[in-house]
């Protein structure tokens, strides 16, 4: 009978507490104890063991499965299949030229993944075989990590690592709770406060966990870190109790436990499971604009490629219309080739000209680009300047995929507060129905002594408010989350604050809260600790005040304020509610609004935070209705989120306002010199931010992100509430395009002079009616209007809204290129969105560095980071990717023209060592080592005039033009080499002792003048001569020689052939040889000079001005020049209007 | 530490770089302050001005000029005879010959080419012979040898490589020396008489060594079996090409200049890299400082026409011609030196009026700003 009574009410609860989907849930027994029979139809799923695998393969599939992985690049496919062709067909190349350098970087790319994770196996026993205590039978036992499995209850003890996520049952400490720190998961040092279930925390020796008899219900991992619903049921003397289990029960694998000398848990997501281990999973993959251009290329270039096959396939087959030339006496077919179809003729053929050709696309570029993206970004790593040493923290490189894509940079999207700002609040002042109170010693971080004192600007508040003012700084000291960190232990807290030790810090994930709980301090109401549910404060009067704490509707974005229900000493109960003004205002019924809102407003424009507190007197029966609705949801497992909220709007209302606080957020460190900078350097700069308008604007104003005499336009509910949306947009459009109606799209904005600045002030909601989807055209107007402003605020932003703007910019016609940079969790989506994600380590946790392609520690760094490593990457690979073609076009055209003189028979010009090792080695090392150390203007230079940055911008340096022009180059530079070979050689000898030479001399001569030609090429593109520079120059060159007289000296004994046999030095030893070294390299050279030098003198770009005032030693008043630009920008633009 | 802090490797293989902060937080974050790593290495920062440019241009131009002229002028100084003896006019005294060719046929059919050399040649005469329209630069043609088999591998000499088919076998016996090239070797014979004024004719002795490069007669090409063997037992059981008339251990008399190591079939050996080529037939030795090598006057070629080119349409050609340090008769490189000497010179004054003009202008505008 009770077990059936006892069922009944387990299904009863369940159906209250409303699942309606079991599937995605799952049981956990709790030490493997089934539950009692009958209890539930509970099915034993299969869990997996506690063994972290972060590597990617084992001893036995590295070989297959990296090959696999290697081969579904594109790039490695094509040469994958150009070697097989090459294997499979009589080609003219041996297989070796394609297959040694397909070889050599898929081993290089194969052995550094194998190290890495080799690396990863490593830290993976490491963590695997850490002995973890379970507990067994009533008896700690020792296991190993990896052998922990679901549903085993663990001892961790003080400052050990969490092996899996687990549920605490219970603590060392009374009151259930232990604190943890999750710095290596989020990078919050601060301790966290965990709870223990209710029912279990007084089981706290492993006998008495033994005998819990429990299972636990709850939703499969999913990788969010700070959501999980899960509900435990305990059969207590076979009676099931159901309690909800939320994150704040749950202990993630990573942290660490603090201040807590055990805890017993049990384990409920092992191995892979863990939300840890769904975190790491990979990012989508962006790819930067240049990437995006070399791509363009490769296909012109795959075209290119096919067409010449094509066209010599199809020439080859005219010409040999005849037999004589087909087959003449001297050059017979074999038999099988002779009967062989004329299609498989004709199509083998073709592929021999492929492969023929295919050096064209060059293996060695990807190698190469890689290597410069990798080691290139060591460079942002070592970045001396960008160290801070405050945090003791430098710049992150988490993909080096993006390196030159912070040289083109349009947008920048940036966060407010912890980004442009300190996020070091100080407490400024607070509000009591309109009386203003400031507390004149201003510290922060640490709660200062003596500082019990206040200043009272305006005095003498009559009985009444005297009331009002201790209630709402009492509230302020309740209604928070923060926590005391105790430094030492000893003879309690409450000592340390009281007499002004410094032993004890506040710790809160908000440091707004922490300001104001050190501003109450200062104004004579310390908080002391938080103990059994109960809140200590120290009053004026030093009597400690303790409230009960019975519940916490904590913060959210959504509702932008937070609540606390207390219980004085007396039994009475107060709703405390602290947030924004726009959610408090509509809540409030009495209080002195008028007064708070206007000195709510006046701090606000002011750039302070605001926060208005307001409470609310509870009786005991609307406080049982209130526990009621909350633990209904609370034990929700689906939809507990959008149910609480439903329940604390219920909750919140018919409030009481009583006053506001001020709190400072300073700007961050020359963060006005950064934003100036990124606008001079073209950079549209948008703020998008939650704050509320006047505060955002204000901090817009103070970091120069608004001057004085720029034009705000405004685009916010104010507005449409007066006019429509429709009506506002149309307005301000025709505002903007009157004036700019001719510039140029991508001409910027001037800072002073005729040109008026535009700054758009735009909110959250106006934004979301603008985007609606059925309104395409609004879009299309707004976007118009942002093109034309200097400067966009967004305020009062959800966090997915930051990611939609940055989405709308991208998608816009131009497709300019993005930037986002933030601190804090509300950020991550707009960092993923944008092109370029920077993340700031700030306070607010580790999250948007997590996510970021970049972190830096401060704002500032950002002018570093786009003006000088931007800038630097980005003219490297744009040089390196040009070069590679170019130097292959002089590679190959010559081979492709020769085929006219061999009846295009596909004989290759040069010899295979040369064809295999051009790319490889006489070619590679000097503009691999270019592309990381070339800076072709001085940094300093860089830095302090950023409308250098202007001369890159829209990906200027890799546009089809110069593309062209390359190309052209070097075709120019293949004919001059060929022809100039040709005439040497047409008929005629060129030795003093009249001897001849053959096919094989004359391709060599064509490759010398090749490889120095280019080789020189790009020494006349370095404009700054390192030693490295010069040693991976000349050094080269000196081993193409020794190389060269080496391959021909020698009769090698494992070729088959031996025509290189002293073809190298015969031709050295001829006069005319080497003087026709020297023409040819003069006369391809020629060309390139001559444009460089022409294009420098009449029309010089600015850095070229710059390069040559550096050059002359006269160092320019770098604003002249700067000025002068905006001048002639100035001048430009008025001259079109 | 936690395992997953080394990132995990995205899927295909972009390379992620590992922040030096994943873990190891016990290492100072201080970057080192070195010149490398802070990208401040002294450098040397050229650019590329009018300025530095001009002296360039003018010292090239200055030097390239000379250079050119005296290259054209070396040139020009040089004596060349060439005659065609194809045959291919009905006029040709060779047109019976070429007409009549036939691979099978047992007597040679000779041909007198008479000519008249109108200046003397004092110096050494180079003879070559010239063929066009001959592609010896075709893939299938080039590749058709065996290199080991050329240098005295016995292995080799029984059989041939696969690249020589098909030459390699004939009558299932190895062809010595295989190959196309080896096959097509050039077998005509070249004879040249000097017509006294007084009516005699004297043969002129043409020299047949020295026209290979050394290092191929001594250390490329190689007989089997050494240098004292008796060639005719060394290829026995090989054939000889089918379009030779002798096989190879019968191509001189002399030992040195037999078998693989004769230097008209290692010349033939080199492939020409253009279809219209010459190779060195003879050298005509000086005799003595009075009389010149080839005095004016006439003479007389006489071919033995073994060698048909008509069926592709091509040439044959004889060439007399004599050496200066700079090779035979190229006037190219002393016109390009010149052009290109020329070039940028000219280029040279333009940069210079440029420079003056705009470089002023535009520095003296900076400066004044």
């Amino acid at each position: 009978m009770g077990t059936r009574v006892s069922t009944l009410r387990t299904l009863i609860t369940r159906y209250c507490v409303g699942e309606e989907n079991w599937v995605d849930s799952r049981t956990i027994y709790i030490g493997h104890k089934e539950p009692p029979p009958g209890a539930e139809a509970f099915i034993q799923q299969r869990f997996p063991d506690n063994r972290i695998v972060s590597s990617k393969y084992t001893f036995w599939n590295f070989v297959p499965k990296n090959m696999f992985e290697q081969f579904r690049r594109v790039a490695n496919f094509y040469f994958l299949i150009i070697f097989l062709v090459q294997l499979m067909i009589d080609t003219p190349t041996s297989p070796i030229t394609s297959g040694l350098p397909l070889f050599f970087v898929i081993t290089v790319t194969a052995i550094k993944q194998g190290y890495e994770d080799w690396l990863r196996h490593k830290a993976d026993n490491s963590v695997n075989q850490c002995p973890i205590h379970v507990v067994q039978h009533g008896k700690v036992v020792r296991k190993q990590s990896r052998k922990l499995r679901v549903g085993d209850v663990v001892l961790m003890k003080e400052d050990e690592t969490f092996p899996c996520d687990l549920i605490l049952l219970s603590s060392s400490r009374d009151d259930g709770t232990c604190f943890v720190t999750t710095a290596s998961l989020d990078g919050e040092s601060s301790h966290k406060t965990y709870y223990a279930v209710e029912d279990t925390r007084a089981y706290n020796t492993e006998k008495e966990v033994d005998c819990i008899h429990a299972t636990i219900e709850c939703e499969q991992p999913q990788p969010d870190l700070y959501k999980f619903v899960g509900r435990i049921n305990i059969y207590m003397d076979s009676e099931p109790v159901a309690r909800p289990l939320g994150s704040e029960n749950l202990l993630l694998r990573g942290a660490t436990l603090k201040n807590t000398e055990y805890i017993y848990a049990v384990a409920i997501y092992t191995g892979m499971e863990t939300k840890m281990a769904l975190n790491y999973q990979s990012k989508t993959q962006k790819r930067s604009a240049v990437e995006k251009s070399m791509n363009a290329f490769l296909v012109v270039y795959l075209c290119i490629l096919i067409c010449k096959a094509f066209v010599n396939t199809l020439l080859k087959y005219v010409w040999q219309a005849s037999p004589d030339r087909d087959e003449p006496w001297y050059n017979n077919r074999t038999d099988t080739e002779r009967q062989r179809h004329i299609v498989v003729r004709v199509f083998t053929d073709f592929l021999a000209f492929m492969v023929l050709f295919n050096y064209i696309i060059p293996v060695s570029m990807y190698v190469t680009v890689e290597m410069q993206k990798f080691l290139g970004s060591y460079f942002i790593m070592w970045d001396d300047e960008m160290f801070d040493e405050e945090l003791g923290e430098r710049a992150v490189v988490n993909t080096s995929d993006l390196n030159e894509e912070l040289g083109q940079v349009e947008y920048v999207f940036t966060d407010k507060t912890g980004t442009l700002t300190e996020n070091n609040m100080e407490f400024i002042e607070c509000c009591v129905d309109g009386h203003v109170y400031v507390p004149h010693a201003i510290c922060n971080g640490q709660v200062m002594p003596g500082a019990t004192g206040m200043d009272m600007i305006d005095t003498s508040p009559g009985p009444g408010a005297r009331e009002h003012e201790e209630l709402f700084f009492r509230a302020l000291c309740l209604c928070h989350t923060v926590q005391v960190k105790e430094e030492e232990t000893v003879d309690g807290i409450k000592h340390g604050i009281h007499q002004g030790k410094s032993t004890s810090f506040y710790i809160s994930s908000s440091p707004d809260e922490v300001a104001l709980v050190e501003g109450m301090t200062r104004l004579g109401f310390t908080y002391l600790r938080l103990k059994d549910s109960h809140m200590e404060i120290l009053n004026r009067e030093d009597e400690i005040e303790r409230f009960q704490l019975l519940e916490v509707l904590t913060f959210d974005s959504v509702r932008r304020r937070m609540s606390v229900i207390v219980r004085d000493s007396s039994g009475e109960l107060y709703l405390f509610c602290k947030g924004a003004d726009s959610s408090i205002f509509p809540r409030v019924v009495s209080g002195k609004v008028d007064e708070v809102r206007a000195r709510v407003e006046h701090n606000a424009v002011e750039g302070l935070r605001t926060l208005c507190v307001a409470y609310r007197h509870l009786s005991p029966e609307q406080y049982e209705e209130v526990c009621h609705m909350l633990n209904g949801a609370k034990l929700a497992l689906q939809d507990r989120d959008k149910r609480l909220a439903e329940a604390y709007d219920v909750i919140e209302k018919d409030l009481i306002l009583l006053g506001a606080t001020a709190v400072e957020d300073r700007l961050q460190e020359k963060a006005a010199d950064t934003i100036e900078s990124l606008h001079k350097a073209g950079m549209k700069v948008w703020v998008l931010t939650g704050d509320k308008m006047e505060t955002a604007a204000a901090t817009c104003y103070a970091s120069k992100l608004f001057h004085r005499n720029t034009q705000i336009l405004e685009l916010t509910t104010k507005r449409t509430e007066e006019q429509s949306l429709h009506d506002v947009l149309f307005d301000l459009s025709r505002t903007v395009l009157r004036q700019h109606g001719g510039m140029t799209r991508d001409s910027f904005s001037g800072l002073s002079g005729d040109c008026t600045d535009y700054g758009l002030i735009i909110d959250g909601a106006t934004l979301s009616a603008v985007m609606r989807p059925t309104q395409e055209d609004y879009k299309e107007i707004f976007l118009d209007i942002c093109r034309n402003c200097s400067a966009v605020l967004c305020c009062r932003m959800a966090p997915l809204q930051k990611a939609q703007i940055v989405k709308l910019i991208k998608a816009s016609e131009e497709h300019p290129i993005t930037l986002a940079v933030g601190d804090g969790a509300n950020d991550v989506s707009m960092i993923l969105e944008a092109h370029v994600g920077i993340g700031i380590m700030g306070k607010e946790g580790r999250q948007a560095v997590r996510n970021s392609d970049y972190a830096i520690p401060k704002f500032k760094h950002l002018k570093k980071m786009l003006l000088v490593h931007g800038h630097y990457y980005y003219i490297r690979i744009s040089e390196l990717v040009q070069y590679f073609f170019y130097k292959n076009v002089c590679f190959i055209f010559p081979q492709f023209i020769y085929q006219f003189f061999c009846g295009f028979s596909q004989q290759p010009l040069y010899d295979t060592a040369y064809l295999t090792l051009y790319n490889i080695s006489f070619t590679s090392l000097p503009i691999l080592l270019y592309s990381l150390i070339e800076q072709h203007i001085n940094m300093d230079i860089l830095r302090k005039d950023p409308s250098l940055y202007r001369d890159i911008a829209k990906n200027s340096l890799l546009r089809w033009p110069i593309f062209i022009y390359w190309t052209l180059l070097g075709v120019y530079d293949a004919l001059v080499m060929f022809f100039g070979a040709y005439f040497l050689f047409n008929n005629t000898t060129f030795t003093s002792n009249g001897q001849m030479f053959g096919n094989w001399t004359f391709g060599t001569l064509i490759f010398t003048v090749l490889v120095f030609t280019v080789t020189f090429k790009l020494a006349l593109d370095t404009h700054y001569w390192t030693w490295i520079n010069h040693f991976v120059i000349w050094g080269s060159l000196v081993f193409f020689v020794v190389f060269s007289l080496l391959w021909g000296g020698i009769i090698w004994p494992f070729l088959n052939y031996q025509r290189m046999y002293y073809v190298f030095m015969q031709m050295l030893s001829s006069g005319p040889a080497w003087l026709s070294i020297i023409l040819l390299i003069a006369a391809s050279l020629l060309p390139d000079v001559l444009k460089k030098v022409i294009c420098r003198t009449l029309w010089p770009t600015t850095t070229e001005r710059i390069q040559t005032y550096a050059a002359f030693g006269y160092v320019p008043t770098l604003l002249d020049v700067s000025q002068e630009a905006s001048l002639s920008v100035c001048v430009k633009c008025s001259f079109i209007s | 530490m936690m395992a997953s802090s080394y990132n995990a490797k995205d899927e295909d293989g972009h390379i992620t770089v590992t922040g030096p902060g994943g873990g190891a937080v016990l290492r100072s974050k201080k970057p080192e302050n070195t010149a490398f790593k802070q990208q401040r290495l002294p450098a040397w920062q050229p650019i590329l001005t009018a300025g530095t440019v001009l002296p360039a241009f003018f010292i090239i131009g200055l030097l390239f000029i000379p250079i050119g002229i005296g290259l054209f002028v070396t040139s020009n100084n040089i004596k060349e005879f060439e005659i065609d003896y194809t045959g291919a006019d009905t006029s040709s005294p060779c047109f019976n010959c070429s007409q009549n060719f036939s691979w099978n046929s047992t007597s040679p059919c000779t041909c007198t080419v008479p000519f008249y050399l109108e200046q003397p040649y004092e110096s050494n005469v180079y003879v070559y012979y010239g063929l066009s329209n001959f592609y010896q630069n075709h893939r299938r043609y080039v590749k058709s040898r065996d290199d080991s088999q050329l240098n005295g591998n016995l292995k080799s000499l029984r059989e041939p490589s696969k690249e020589c088919e098909p030459y390699a076998y004939h009558n299932n016996k190895p062809i010595a020396p295989c190959g196309a090239i080896a096959n097509s070797m050039f077998n005509d014979t070249l004879e040249l008489f000097y017509n006294d004024p007084n009516g005699t004719s004297v043969k002129i002795l043409l020299g047949t060594t020295g026209i290979a490069w050394w290092t191929d007669k001594h250390v490329k090409f190689g007989n089997p079996g050494g240098v004292d063997s008796n060639l005719s037992a060394v290829f026995q059981g090989t054939t000889k090409p089918l379009n030779w008339r002798r096989p190879v251990y019968e191509l001189d008399s002399d030992q040195s200049n037999n078998g693989f190591v004769n230097e008209d079939f290692i010349v033939w050996m080199r492939t020409a890299a253009l279809p219209t080529f010459r190779k060195l037939y003879r050298i005509i030795g000086k005799s003595s400082q009075m009389v010149p090598t080839l005095p004016r006057g006439n003479y007389t070629l006489e071919v033995v026409y073994n060698y048909p080119v008509r069926s592709f349409e091509g040439r044959k050609r004889m060439i007399l011609s004599t050496i200066s340090w700079m090779g035979g008769k190229n006037p190219f490189l002393g016109i390009a030196y010149i052009t290109v000497g020329s070039v940028c010179f000219f280029l040279g004054v333009v940069l210079l009026v440029i420079h003056h003009k705009c470089g002023n202008r535009n520095n003296g505008a900076e400066i004044s700003n």
